[in-house]
């Protein structure tokens, strides 16, 4: 396998475009990371992508986009992995061309939620889940992360405040990210008082779904492109899976999956967990990025919070993690979710991050999860 | 001089401004709000266990043998008291709603042979969503001022749907008001200029044999309301060389308080200049009859030379905005009807049973 370097980004703004259609979103997000790179070809395509074809009534978005992005006739693939779509559709293309089988290659994560709304929606999402012994007896993500949420405040005897910091955090970092949904910050006091969703998950623990589409052009390291950045090194790139039921799982409040793949992407890349500078994590719970520090060797079991309560997860602590808002506040756009992660480390590998920059950035980790971890994807990334 | 789109009419260069040869005003006017009212804190107590905000405080809820065609009749008798014209002079009878007790047969005709107005009229039922009220009086407008008829009679009238645990039950009303359309000389209010804006927005909208109307969530607001109703005063004001400090008193269709007040800030309109037309608060969103209704709260208390704007807003997606000037007669002709707030002053608060009960919400299936 040879190395692979990430040579160009782009991204959309996060939210309710309803104006803008799937191809619409992939056309702005593909042409910033073209312009971004400096050229306009690559080899394969690979879209990331959730539930175009529910909500959109849209499969086969591989030859769709493509054409759309005046590619036609090169070789395209769509990756599903719920809300993990775009993680793994990254993992696609990097696969081909470390394995040197395409020499450049273009993924892209694009969802278009806002077109359907309420229970339409709601049924949707639900089909990440395992259809016959979670969907069909009612169960929703919000209320499983809510069962999982219960069960560890109960387990370790942490208060619900022990949260807020996440949520707190994702608003501030989200306030100076143009592409973020939300800009506002959140007031001391209004995490404790938000209206609940499905207790003791509040409109503060979830991530807003929003459409929108985010890419990179990955090559192989040594191809000369014309991008006035640097070049970053994916120096680690692991999918693992865990039972699609949380019901299945011994233990229900450690996430195999992400515990798994970290565990792999730490190996590839020859580091610890203490050698991450930034993380992006998958916040789509408050609960679930306390589940991903632990899983992922940042936090005890049980200690989780504590980052958030010590303050260690602003953009100047140890361990800054969602710097440009994370799921919560630059917007959850399902399968576009992980690109949006990739190319904000990338900025901020860069050091191109603006107000949102973390100082001296040597090695940033994503990692998108699928639902409540049915599947989960690391990536590492470090300057070439 | 003429402009294209336009023959003879004394419009703007642009066209745009809809505004007849001969200037027509309001002759009469009436407003019919039902007396039940339902406060948004029962369908809290039902559907949410209290939690959560409310949109408004209560809405009007109309009685057992209350429909649109019945409220219509109350708001055109009020109209007519106000005109002092013989119903035979009316040569149109035009009803806009969204809830006409019949998919096939027209309010229009009962409303038309029970005030008197009939057989020589035209009628119809408009359905434009909350814009069919003022559609009907844009079309009552020009029926006038082309010279064809000398009186007409335009409705907005709603005893509007809201599915029960949705947002929009806490606002879905009943109430309207009746406008009759005649010669400038003989108005209390003068039309100085009207203008439409419409585009094909589905944010709201109810199927054949559906009992309720669905909706688009936030996609209603942005894209849907404010977009059309600020063009739509933007529009009309600039054709008029007009800016809104120039208006005494400002209307806008209200589906909630927060809506109507924020498109009023968007457009620079001060609290002053909206709060006398404002009543979704206390009688809640009667959809076609909405802006109508706000209009008729100014009209009873506007002194002779005030400018008021009312601006409607309509799903599927359009806005009717006119511009108006009182007149003296305006005078005479506030105290011989009920005025609107005599009828949001009549109230009797019901509970959610009796609610379901009176909206025949009460189905086993």
């Amino acid at each position: 396998m040879r190395e692979v370097n990430i040579v160009g980004i782009g991204q959309t703004p996060v939210g309710e475009h309803w104006g803008h259609s799937l191809s619409d979103l992939a056309r702005e997000a593909v042409g910033a990371a073209f312009l971004d790179a400096g050229i306009s070809r690559v080899d394969a395509l690979f879209v990331g992508n959730m539930l175009a074809g529910e909500l959109s009534h849209q499969e086969h978005l591989g030859a769709l986009i493509s054409d759309q992005i005046g590619l036609r006739g090169i070789e395209a693939a769509r990756a599903e992995a719920s809300d993990a779509s775009g993680g793994l559709a990254l993992r696609q293309g990097y696969i081909a061309v470390a394995s040197g089988a395409v020499e450049t290659a273009l993924v892209l994560g694009v969802e278009k939620f806002t077109d359907v709304v309420g229970n339409a929606r709601l049924a949707a999402l639900v089909a990440g889940l395992d259809a016959e012994y979670e969907g069909t007896h009612g169960a929703t993500l919000t209320a499983l992360a809510a069962l999982l949420m219960r069960r560890y405040m109960h387990e370790y005897g942490v208060e619900l405040e022990a949260f807020a910091g996440f949520s707190e955090n994702a608003h501030a970092n989200a306030a100076s990210n143009p592409n973020a949904m939300f800009h506002n910050t959140l007031r001391p006091g209004a995490f404790a008082a938000a209206p609940a969703v499905a207790p003791p998950v509040s409109l503060f623990d979830a991530a807003p779904e929003g459409d929108g589409a985010a890419a990179v052009v990955l090559a192989a390291a040594g191809r000369a492109v014309e991008s006035a950045s640097p070049p970053l090194r994916i120096a680690a790139s692991a999918v693992a899976t865990d039972t699609l039921a949380v019901q299945d799982r011994p233990d229900p409040l450690f996430l195999a999956a992400a515990n798994l793949s970290a565990g792999r992407a730490y190996e590839q890349a020859g580091i610890a967990p203490s050698d991450v500078d930034v993380f992006e994590l998958h916040d789509s719970y408050t609960i679930m990025a306390v589940l991903a520090l632990e899983a992922c060797g940042f936090a005890r079991r049980g200690e989780g919070t504590r980052p958030a309560v010590e303050g260690e997860i602003g953009l100047a602590g140890q361990l800054p993690i969602a710097t440009f808002g994370g799921l919560k506040a630059r917007g959850h756009a399902g399968g576009a979710t992980g690109l949006y992660q990739v190319v904000e480390l990338a900025l901020q590998l860069r050091g191109e991050a603006g107000r949102n920059q973390v100082e001296d950035v040597r090695i940033g980790m994503a990692q998108n999860v699928g639902g409540l971890g049915g599947t989960a994807v690391t990536h590492i990334l470090e300057r070439a | 001089m003429t402009t294209p789109g336009n023959n003879g009419g004394h419009t703007t260069e642009s066209g745009r401004l809809l505004k007849p040869s001969a200037d027509v005003g309001i002759v009469g006017y009436g407003a019919y709000v039902p007396r039940y009212r339902l406060p948004a804190s029962e369908i809290s107590r039902v559907w949410t266990g209290g939690q959560g905000g409310a949109p408004i405080t209560e809405k009007a809820v109309p009685g057992l043998d209350e429909d649109v065609a019945t409220m219509s009749i109350e708001a055109a008798r009020n109209a007519l008291a106000r005109a002092q014209i013989a119903p035979s002079q009316i040569r149109a009878v035009w009803v806009g709603s969204e809830s006409h007790p019949y998919a096939v047969k027209p309010t229009s005709t009962i409303v038309g042979e029970a005030i008197g107005a009939a057989p020589h009229i035209l009628a119809g039922d408009w359905e434009f969503a909350c814009k069919a009220g003022s559609e009907a009086m844009q079309a009552a407008i020009g029926l006038v001022g082309s010279g064809m008829a000398a009186y007409a009679l335009s409705i907005g009238m709603d005893t509007a749907q809201g599915r029960p645990g949705d947002a929009l039950e806490y606002t879905a009303a009943a109430g309207g008001a009746a406008y009759l359309i005649g010669p400038a000389e003989n108005s209390l209010a003068v039309f100085e200029g009207t203008y439409s804006y419409v585009t094909d927005t589905p944010d709201f909208w109810r199927r054949p044999h559906e009992t309720y109307p669905s909706h688009g969530d936030r996609f209603t607001g942005e894209p849907a309301y404010f977009h059309h109703v600020t063009s739509a005063a933007t529009a009309l004001m600039e054709e008029l060389g007009a800016e809104p400090g120039d208006f005494d008193y400002a209307v806008f269709h209200q589906p909630n308080v927060k809506f109507p007040t924020r498109a009023a800030k968007m457009l620079g309109f001060g609290k002053a200049q909206i709060e006398t037309g404002l009543l979704v608060g206390v009688v809640g969103n009667v959809y076609a009859g909405s802006s109508l209704l706000g209009l008729t709260a100014v009209l009873d208390i506007a002194q002779p030379g005030s400018r008021v704007l009312m601006v409607s807003y309509g799903s599927g997606a359009g806005s009717d905005a006119m511009a108006l000037r009182i007149t003296d007669r305006v005078t005479e002709r506030q105290g011989r009807a009920p005025t609107t707030q005599a009828y949001i002053a009549r109230r009797e608060v019901i509970d959610y049973a009796t609610y379901a009960r009176y909206r025949g919400k009460l189905q086993m299936r």
